[in-house]
């Protein structure tokens, strides 16, 4: 619990701040130790706008990228939402963004860890290329620890076969 | 002696009572020695809280060697030599039998056991064995150890423990991971650790003080270090990235682990008494699941250097790399029996993965399970069987397989999903 980062707590600090100034409601689950801790964020900057690219430009882009079996290519159909959320985080650098790495159930799981790690630093590398700066980007990988859906079966190992984008 | 650790643990956790595993045979050896475990004789007035001539039998029976006569089928309790007529339990087709009794003195408990061979009409061994009224459960399991190494061979791995992972989804989206701890047979579970986020990769210390896990506690993965008796626990490791899969050295002075901090997954070596830690490989693969040779020489671990994942062994003072297996596109997670013959891993066939085993010396490779997503084997201290984990429907479950293949069992659980095997090594 004591491993939060400078900026990290500066983010949560700012959240404090602004989410007492905010007017809208915002119902993401702060309370949760250390489970999604980048969810501060999203109130952290959705009450500002300074910049001209607020989180309302990009609540429509995809959060959830899939990858192919024992791969971590970033598919091409992801690239424009990536660059979205890109632009958004160049021109918001206080945001931070959580990049989780997850895998199937196939395979052993500390070897999923490791390819759940690659899927999130592809994704990475697309956010870098497209200006955010890496200091903005945390990647942690659960492996087949997540899986977003139950069952052994290839639909189901797609749907876990994903980085998610969380800020 | 495993009074005061119990003891211990019902300060430190919540000792609640936990599914337990239970131990169910799926195949035997074809030709099982048949032995007889008359119920143990007791002075005392008030009943004992354990049976233990029915532990023995358990244990014997769950090893798969052998075929336990019914008790119903005695004709006779006897409990010393004199009472024990060779000649009717020859007829009964016993080859050996087990009699004991318990008595009272001072408030201590004298469990004496006598193991007979029926053919050679011999006494085999025998010993007498202080106990008290909470650990008979413990004899029992020692004398099975006793019992069948006399009979096999091979040290009896009765008396040790294992742990686990469980994980259940009480609501969607909601998690519950817990570290158990049991002993071999199933029995006593109880909690070592209990989280919302995902725990893994546990690992014995050899003295089997300590393990080491990974836990997400934090939000991201951390290895840990807990002190069994104490419960007192200490995060080693949690640079950026991995911190995962670590491994104790058989001196218990060195920790082997995963970490990705400096790009991709290497493995490195943390020395516990100097905090100095060591990077051992080098390549932009990755690099995981290192486990030690039992000299401590050498590692072997799993990288997909050649493309696929496959097992290496490296020799730590020279650092050269060995790939060691070269049969189907995916073996991993190996682990290496005591006297450093086998190799057993999980290794991708058809598509589907499963339990196999390498001979070192011939290179041989015999497949040992045909359950559905096998992993994570996990080898008793005496080489015996190798426990893994393994799904039924939509569950996890463990399972286990002699190192021969000849005997199978699973060991179900009526709760969650469990997961992660590690046994202890003897202690």
């Amino acid at each position: 619990m004591r491993t939060m980062n400078i900026g990290k707590a500066t983010a949560l600090a700012l959240t404090v701040v602004w989410a007492a100034g905010c007017s809208t409601t915002n119902t993401s689950d702060t309370g949760s130790m250390g489970g999604e801790p980048a969810a501060t964020t999203t109130e952290a900057t959705s009450g500002t706008s300074m910049s001209g690219t607020s989180m309302e430009d990009i609540k429509n882009l995809s959060t959830i990228f899939y990858f192919d079996f024992d791969t971590s290519q970033v598919k091409s159909e992801a690239v424009q939402a990536l660059r979205g959320h890109a632009k958004y985080l160049v021109a918001n650098p206080s945001a931070n963004v959580v990049l989780e790495g997850h895998a199937d159930e196939r395979g052993t799981r500390e070897y999923n860890i490791a390819l759940g790690e690659r899927r999130a630093q592809a994704v990475a590398r697309v956010l870098t290329v497209n200006g955010v700066s890496s200091s903005q980007i945390e990647l942690v990988s659960f492996g087949e620890e997540k899986p977003a859906v139950m069952g052994h079966n290839n639909s189901s190992w797609a749907q876990n076969r994903r980085v998610e984008l969380k800020y | 002696m495993q009074r005061s650790f119990i003891f211990v643990f019902l300060f430190f956790f919540s000792l609640l009572a936990r599914a337990e595993l239970t131990i169910e045979i799926t195949q035997g050896v074809d030709e099982p020695t048949p032995v007889a475990v008359v119920p143990f004789a007791w002075s005392g007035v008030q009943a004992l809280p354990e049976d233990v001539a029915q532990v023995i039998s358990d244990d014997l029976y769950r090893s798969g060697m052998f075929k336990l006569m019914p008790r119903e089928n005695m004709l006779s309790f006897p409990s010393d030599r004199d009472s024990l007529y060779f000649r009717d339990w020859r007829i009964s087709g016993s080859d050996f039998i087990v009699i004991g009794r318990v008595s009272e003195a001072d408030g201590q408990l004298n469990v004496a056991f006598e193991l007979y061979d029926i053919l050679k009409e011999e006494r085999v061994l025998g010993e007498v064995v202080k106990a008290n009224r909470k650990n008979l459960r413990a004899v029992g399991h020692y004398i099975s150890d006793k019992v069948f190494e006399a009979l096999t061979g091979v040290r009896g791995a009765f008396s040790t423990r294992i742990v686990y992972v469980t994980a259940e989804q009480p609501r969607p989206k909601v998690y519950r991971y817990r570290l158990m701890l049991a002993d071999a047979d199933g029995h006593n579970p109880r909690t070592i650790l209990e989280s919302k986020e995902p725990i893994m990769s546990p690992a014995w210390s050899r003295d089997g003080s300590k393990l080491a896990y990974v836990s997400f506690e934090s939000g991201r993965p951390a290895v840990y270090i807990q002190y069994l008796a104490t419960g007192k626990r200490e995060k080693v490791q949690s640079f950026r990235g991995l911190n995962g899969a670590p491994a104790w050295s058989p001196d218990g002075t060195k920790l082997a682990l995963v970490l990705s901090k400096d790009g991709n997954p290497e493995v490195y070596i943390l020395d516990l008494q100097q905090r100095r830690l060591n990077r051992v490989t080098h390549h932009f693969g990755i690099d995981t699941e290192p486990s030690w040779s039992p000299d401590g020489q050498s590692l072997i671990f799993t990288s997909d250097r050649g493309g696929q994942p496959q097992i290496y062994s490296i020799y730590l003072p020279t650092r050269d790399v060995t790939r060691l297996t070269f049969e189907g596109q995916y073996n991993a997670r190996g682990r290496l029996t005591q006297d450093g013959r086998f190799l057993a891993m999980v290794h991708q066939n058809n598509g589907s993965f499963h339990i196999a085993v390498q001979d070192l010396r011939t290179g041989r490779v015999d497949l040992l399970t045909e359950t559905f997503m096998d992993e994570s084997p996990t080898i008793a201290p005496n080489g015996s069987i190798i426990l893994y984990a393994t799904q039924e429907g939509v569950r996890g479950v463990l399972s286990a397989v002699s190192l021969d293949g000849r005997v199978k069992f699973r060991l179900p659980s009526s709760e969650g999903d469990v997961r992660e095997p590690a046994w202890s090594p003897f202690q």
